[in-house]
């Protein structure tokens, strides 16, 4: 009593919240059961009570420093070890450790004969002395019910389990009882009756021949609480329940681009390539070579140094290997190098809830930077639409939250009518690259277009791609009277236009020679003109010259003549002093 | 004439031990059911068993780790230790003719 009042002391008003540690349950309840208080867990055989129910022990024995007693009433303490061993609980190691106490209670009906009234003190004995040897702070109570089989005199049981419940919360401990479902009620015996704090519920269901499994919190009094039904899974880690619509949707955006492993693909993204930490669905028919694209992203991030993993769900990783050769892909290096990890499995060989479980737990432990889900479509007919659903956002939301950019293919007969499983999927999805095969001129070619690429600008260009054996290429558009052109097409439209242009040049070519012949014919002219010019003026100056000669000639004769002729009035008639002085002279 | 009855089944259980009855009555404190309990049991001993019986009585208030040991859920529970096989009777013994049948004194299809 003690214990309980500085319990109760300690915690907030409201409700305190005991962490279960099973993965998911602890969100879908907002922090884990109501603390010192009992929860009830039913379902049909089968469904994982019992591991649910000791998971939330070993995690409180392990990670809270909550000691837990484990009172069981049907498996024997070896068969409890051992199915739990499978989850990865070392029981016995617990218990040497004193963190787990686990106390079978054997009833045999055949020896027990009711002589008269009597009560299940030595129960309530047995179960404190427990709890006290090792401080338990949670309990646990298998399939409690099994007293109901066990001990003759119903009311007196019912009393006893109601004054049961009200002394496990006097007592503070964090408590769930495990139940068998009943057909009319929850529990086969009522139990939820005695039980008003939290009630979970859990089934097993087989929908196409595949088992999933189911959890639903139906009470949780005064707590907010998921009320979905959760497809969870029972991996070799314990138990992680699914919420349907992860709770939270925060997982931060990098804006850090990686490449798709083809240049020109990155190109149409914007020049970058995809968004770190982003989905992408490549979507398209057989044989259009989503495998191939994905083997480009996946050896692509090698070349950053950084580790892929690859779930293939259809071919076997030598299979990929070696088609991936032939398109000089060389992913075995790698692989020896551990940068890339192949996860091969049938999509037929278990259901959903198994398939998930599997990819998280490689994911965790390879701690890879990208994934490639080769193809997605095959876990999608697993399971139903909307379990597939639930399934492909519960893993979108996880490696986002993981910072992985993840590619996943899908598998569709014709990209004109996409089914509606694509369309909700594509919701999901960052980027969506679209294949197609384009028949035309009797050949089918391969093209590819960006549907969408959030957050980038991103080319609306269909493009068509080789796949060559030097990997996969991106040609050159060639748009022609009924769209882009492919294959044959694509060639004959480029040899035209290399015709065409071969055309030009060669005017051009031609043009230009006869320039430079008619500059050659004008510069000739203008040196023969120049050279004309040049005569004409020599001739000049030899008339100039002998013109003067002849002036001076004609002066030198009439000079004479005067002389002969003593033309002295002549010679005043031209001027006086001369001719004076050449009187005197 | 229930002493006749059970004195003619009694040797072939008994024969094959020692002849001495074994029995430990699980208790859990001194409560008023406890008492009558007891009170029931040395009655039933004494008419029946008289005088090859012992009779130990366990309070499981202060050794709670036998309530595990030995498989007691119910108070009070009777167990018959010897004779073998081991017999469990709860309640508090006050129904005389289902005790004798529990503890194999008389078969159960005459009652």
């Amino acid at each position: 009593m003690a214990k309980l009042r500085t319990r109760s002391k300690s915690t907030p008003a409201g409700i305190s919240k005991c962490p279960t540690g099973i993965q998911g349950l602890d969100e879908i309840t907002g922090g884990g059961l109501p603390r010192g208080r009992p929860t009830l867990v039913c379902g049909s055989a089968g469904c994982g009570k019992t591991l649910l129910a000791m998971e939330f022990l070993v995690r409180g024995a392990t990670r809270f420093d909550e000691p837990g007693v484990f009172m069981f009433f049907e498996e024997t303490e070896s068969e409890l070890a051992a199915n739990v061993r499978s989850l990865g609980f070392e029981l016995p190691e617990l218990v040497r450790r004193k963190r787990i106490v686990l106390d079978h209670v054997r009833i045999e009906r055949s020896e027990i004969e009711e002589t008269g009234e009597y009560d299940l003190e030595g129960l309530f004995v047995r179960l404190e002395h427990a709890i006290d040897s090792i401080g338990a702070k949670r309990v646990v109570l298998d399939t409690l019910e099994a007293l109901f089989a066990g001990l003759p005199s119903e009311a007196v049981l019912r009393a006893e389990l109601r004054r049961l419940f009200h002394w496990l919360k006097e007592k503070g401990v964090t408590a769930v009882i495990t139940a068998e479902r009943g057909r009319e009620h929850l529990t086969r015996h009522g139990l939820e009756e005695y039980v008003s704090d939290c009630v979970i519920v859990l089934d097993h269901r087989v929908h196409e021949r595949l088992a999933t499994r189911h959890l639903r919190v139906v009470k949780y009094r005064g707590g907010m609480h998921g009320t979905n039904e959760y497809p969870f899974l029972i991996g070799d880690d314990g138990i992680s329940v699914l919420p349907i619509t992860s709770l939270k949707n925060d997982h931060k955006a990098s804006s850090e681009r990686i490449s798709s492993g083809i240049p020109r693909l990155d190109a149409m993204l914007g020049g970058k390539g995809y968004f770190r930490g982003s989905t992408i669905l490549l979507s398209g028919p057989p044989g259009s070579g989503k495998t191939s694209l994905a083997a480009h992203f996946a050896q692509a991030a090698t070349q950053r140094g950084e580790r892929a993993l690859y779930f293939a769900f259809e071919e076997s990783p030598n299979q990929i290997e070696r088609d991936m050769r032939s398109i000089d892909l060389q992913l075995a290096g790698p692989v020896k190098r551990g940068l890339i990890r192949f996860h091969p499995s049938r999509p037929t060989l278990y259901g959903l809830e198994m398939h998930l479980a599997t990819m998280f737990r490689e994911i965790k432990a390879y701690r890879p930077a990208v994934v490639v889900v080769d193809p997605i479509t095959s876990l999608v007919v697993a399971g139903s639409t909307s379990e597939a659903q639930s399934m492909v956002t519960r893993l979108v939301d996880f490696l986002k939250t993981e910072q992985i950019t993840t590619l996943f293919t899908s598998l569709v007969d014709d990209t004109r009518s996409l089914p509606q499983t694509e369309i909700v999927m594509s919701s999901l999805m960052d980027s969506w690259i679209l294949l197609k095969d384009v028949e035309s001129n009797g050949e089918r070619n391969r093209v590819l277009h960006v549907l969408k690429s959030r957050g980038m600008f991103h080319s609306n260009q269909v493009r068509e791609f080789l796949i060559t054996d030097s990997g996969i290429d991106l040609v050159d558009t060639y748009l022609g009277p009924t769209g882009v052109l492919t294959g044959a097409a694509r060639v004959a439209q480029e040899s035209l236009e290399r015709s065409n242009s071969l055309r030009i040049e060669q005017e051009l070519a031609r043009r230009q020679s006869a320039l430079l012949r008619k500059r050659a014919a004008i510069e000739q002219k203008v040196a023969a003109l120049r050279s004309e010019q040049e005569s004409n003026e020599d001739e000049f100056r030899r008339f100039d010259a002998r013109a003067r000669d002849r002036v001076r000639a004609l002066d030198v004769e009439r000079t004479k003549m005067g002389q002969a002729r003593h033309a002295d009035a002549l010679k005043g008639m031209h001027a006086a002093s001369p001719s004076k002085n050449g009187k005197s002279r | 004439m229930t002493a006749r009855k059970t004195a003619r089944r009694k040797p072939a259980a008994v024969e094959s031990e020692t002849g001495r009855w074994d029995l430990c009555l699980y208790v859990a404190g001194q409560t008023p059911r406890s008492r009558t309990a007891l009170a029931n049991l040395k009655r039933i001993c004494e008419v029946h068993l008289s005088p090859r019986y012992r009779i130990e009585v366990i309070d499981l208030l202060e050794r709670p780790e036998l309530s595990r040991s030995d498989q007691i859920l119910a108070i009070p529970t009777l167990v018959r230790r010897l004779p073998r096989p081991m017999r469990k009777i709860i309640g508090d013994l006050s129904d005389t003719e289902r005790v004798l049948i529990g503890l194999d004194l008389r078969s159960a299809d005459r009652s």
